[in-house]
């Protein structure tokens, strides 16, 4: 009965104790959270790869002229195959499946990427032929200067399906 | 005690070396069976003195969850031991495990032992699982004590996962690329949690000291703490649930008998016939190292760890959003409810909580068995949701559609079970379970087995 009476009191009216107890409370809250939030720093991934020097992302592809219209060649050091469009056009498409990220090779006969873990199969400007991947791959920005391609990897754009602004075509000789 | 001071002078150095370790053995018979006594009462520390006889019989338990104890303890010897030779970095680690195989005496066989216990764990404590549920050994007071056992599940999965990355083969790389692409569906989250899991976007050495953090020192710490909580909660519920024939009224408790040796007995004669078994499977068959992770060359088929493999197969046939986030989190939130939903009977203690509970879970499973493989042909050839209705997102027609019509035939089923058996909702629900549980064997089954080239369907051993 005494612990009633005593905690009917600190309701109605806060005393010394109870206001310092609350305050003990909120200290030991925020406490936990500054606990928490150090965790979360801490564990959260480093950017200092990607930080990198920009000039490290950038892959010389080579000149205009070594690609075949409707081909695609492989550059394993910068994780992305090259693609070119019938029209000449470039695209350097990401080699990670967009379903759950296994690297696909492209099956020169049949004129398709292939995705060896789920099946899913993309068109040579990296749209969705077959399920079940949700987009068309990823692409990365490519400049053409002096007939040479660079592409930069410095990190893939993420796009739903191709559109033709997406491929990047070499000046034609005036 | 002055017994003792006239046989010490009669003894060589080597009896009185041995009698100053164990005092016991010098006294005399009577002596020494108090002695014992005191010795068996270090037992009775940890299990009850005296246990209800019809809870030793073997049919009720089939010493699944001693045999889980035995295969954790196992696993944490073995892990141990492995942690001497392991190095959780990309460069050493798949040579660390070459080194182990084939220059550390035993250390195959320490590597096998490990990695079968584990895979034999995961099996017992689905196994478990299954046992708890089908004699309604969740019902009160043991409600708390089935999400002990859910959350000890989850962990004994993420160990498995965790250590399936470790030694850094092909294998190992794409397996884990794999299950942690799945969590960049979650809706929101999704990119951060997997950035998160992975240390960073790819797969690389964050990666592996996050799993090999979490493997060797979160998920031993969890079962260290839940397991005691989860034996000390059987304890609480006053020993294991009684089992009953149908017919019979519950709380009905019979004589009991002293642990020692009654249940000691069995629980050591069961351990060591599950250490020979996992012995004699790893002196047969070597755990599989493929060649060494190489990031550009994904193998084909690849394929999820075998225990994942029916989220896997689902992946197949839902877009990832319903496969991966929707239907697991659904199951899950459906398991950890199980205990809580409100049942017209308390079925503890009686197997498939009644005759007719018998005859509908015979019922469910081979509907089951007939329709998930129907289920899985008709849409690999016939179903093409994505096609049929081409201005749809794929999220709602190869997702929200066909989830909706399993929904809609799971919910029909039930009332038709409820209906056509006149039964309570503790069997119609139970049958339920089987439904799913055989369906998701099945996809399992077919995932590891019929899945070839592409992932397409394709008998075993054909591709």
């Amino acid at each position: 009965m005494p612990t009633k009476t005593k905690e009917m009191k600190s309701e109605a009216e806060p005393t010394r104790r109870s206001f310092l107890n609350i305050l003990w409370l909120i200290l030991g809250g925020v406490a936990l959270a500054e606990f928490v939030a150090v965790a979360f720093a801490f564990l959260r991934p480093r950017k200092s790869k990607a930080l990198k020097e920009k000039a490290e992302t950038i892959v010389t592809a080579g000149a205009v002229a070594r690609f075949t219209p409707n081909s695609v060649s492989a550059f394993v050091r910068g994780k992305f195959y090259l693609a070119r469009l019938e029209d000449g056009g470039f695209l350097a498409l990401s080699r990670t499946c967009t379903h759950l990220g296994c690297s696909i090779p492209w099956v020169e006969k049949e004129m398709k990427f292939a995705c060896p873990c789920h099946g899913s199969t993309f068109d040579i400007t990296g749209n969705v032929i077959e399920a079940p991947a949700p987009r068309a791959l990823d692409f990365y920005p490519i400049t053409i200067e002096n007939k040479i391609i660079k592409v930069d990897t410095h990190k893939p754009i993420k796009r739903s399906t191709f559109q033709v602004e997406q491929v990047v075509y070499p000046k034609k000789k005036a | 005690m002055q017994e003792n001071n006239v046989m010490q002078h009669r003894l060589n150095l080597l009896q009185r070396i041995r009698y100053s370790i164990f005092p016991g053995t010098l006294r005399k018979p009577k002596d020494r069976e108090r002695y014992r006594n005191f010795f068996n009462s270090l037992i009775l520390h940890f299990r009850p003195r005296s246990v209800q006889q019809r809870t030793l019989k073997f049919s009720l338990t089939w010493g699944l969850g001693g045999m889980a104890v035995v295969l954790v303890c196992m696993l944490f010897a073995t892990g141990l031991m492995l942690k001497f030779v392991y190095q959780p970095v990309p460069d050493r680690a798949y040579e660390s495990i070459v080194h182990l195989q084939n220059n550390v005496l035993f250390g195959q066989l320490i590597r096998n032992v490990h990695h079968w216990s584990a895979y034999t764990l995961l099996i017992i404590v689905f196994l478990h699982f299954l046992r708890i549920f089908f004699t309604g050994a969740f019902h009160p007071p043991r409600q708390f004590n089935w999400i002990l056992g859910l959350a000890m599940f989850l962990a004994v999965l993420t160990s498995n996962i965790t250590g399936y990355l470790l030694p850094w083969d092909q294998l190992a790389f794409w397996a884990i690329t794999i299950c942690t692409g799945m969590l960049e569906y979650i809706p929101g989250i999704g990119g951060w949690l997997q950035g998160l899991v992975r240390g960073g976007s790819d797969i690389g050495p964050a990666t592996l000291s996050i799993f090999f953090a979490i493997h060797t020192a979160i998920i031993p710490a969890c079962l260290i703490i839940l397991m005691p909580w989860h034996f000390w909660r059987v304890r609480k519920a006053g020993s294991l649930v009684i089992p009953r024939k149908p017919d019979e009224n519950e709380g009905s408790r019979g004589d009991s008998v002293p642990t020692i040796p009654n249940l000691i007995l069995r629980e050591i004669v069961v351990a060591v016939v599950l250490i020979a078994f996992v012995m004699g499977i790893s002196v047969l068959f070597n755990a599989p190292l493929e060649a060494k992770a190489n990031p550009g060359l994904s193998p084909n088929p690849t394929k999820a760890p075998w225990y994942f493999a029916g989220i896997q197969e689902l992946l197949l046939h839902f877009h990832p959003l319903l496969a991966l986030f929707i239907i697991p989190i659904l199951m899950m939130i459906a398991l950890f409810s199980i205990p809580y939903i409100n049942y017209q009977a308390n079925t503890a203690g009686v197997w498939f909580a009644s005759l007719k509970g018998r005859s509908m879970a015979v019922v469910a499973a081979l509907v089951a068995i007939i329709v998930t493989p129907i289920g899985i042909v008709a849409d690999e050839f016939i179903i093409d949701f994505a096609a049929w209705l081409p201005n749809i997102p794929g999220e709602i027609s190869n997702g929200l559609i066909p989830f909706a019509l399993m929904l809609t035939v799971t919910i029909l089923f039930y009332t038709v079970m409820k209906k056509r058996f006149s039964s309570n909702n503790n069997e119609a629900l139970q049958s339920v379970f089987v439904l799913l549980v055989v369906a998701f064997i099945i996809l399992t089954i077919t995932s590891i087995w019929f899945r070839g080239l592409n992932m397409k369907l394709s008998l075993p051993g054909y591709y």
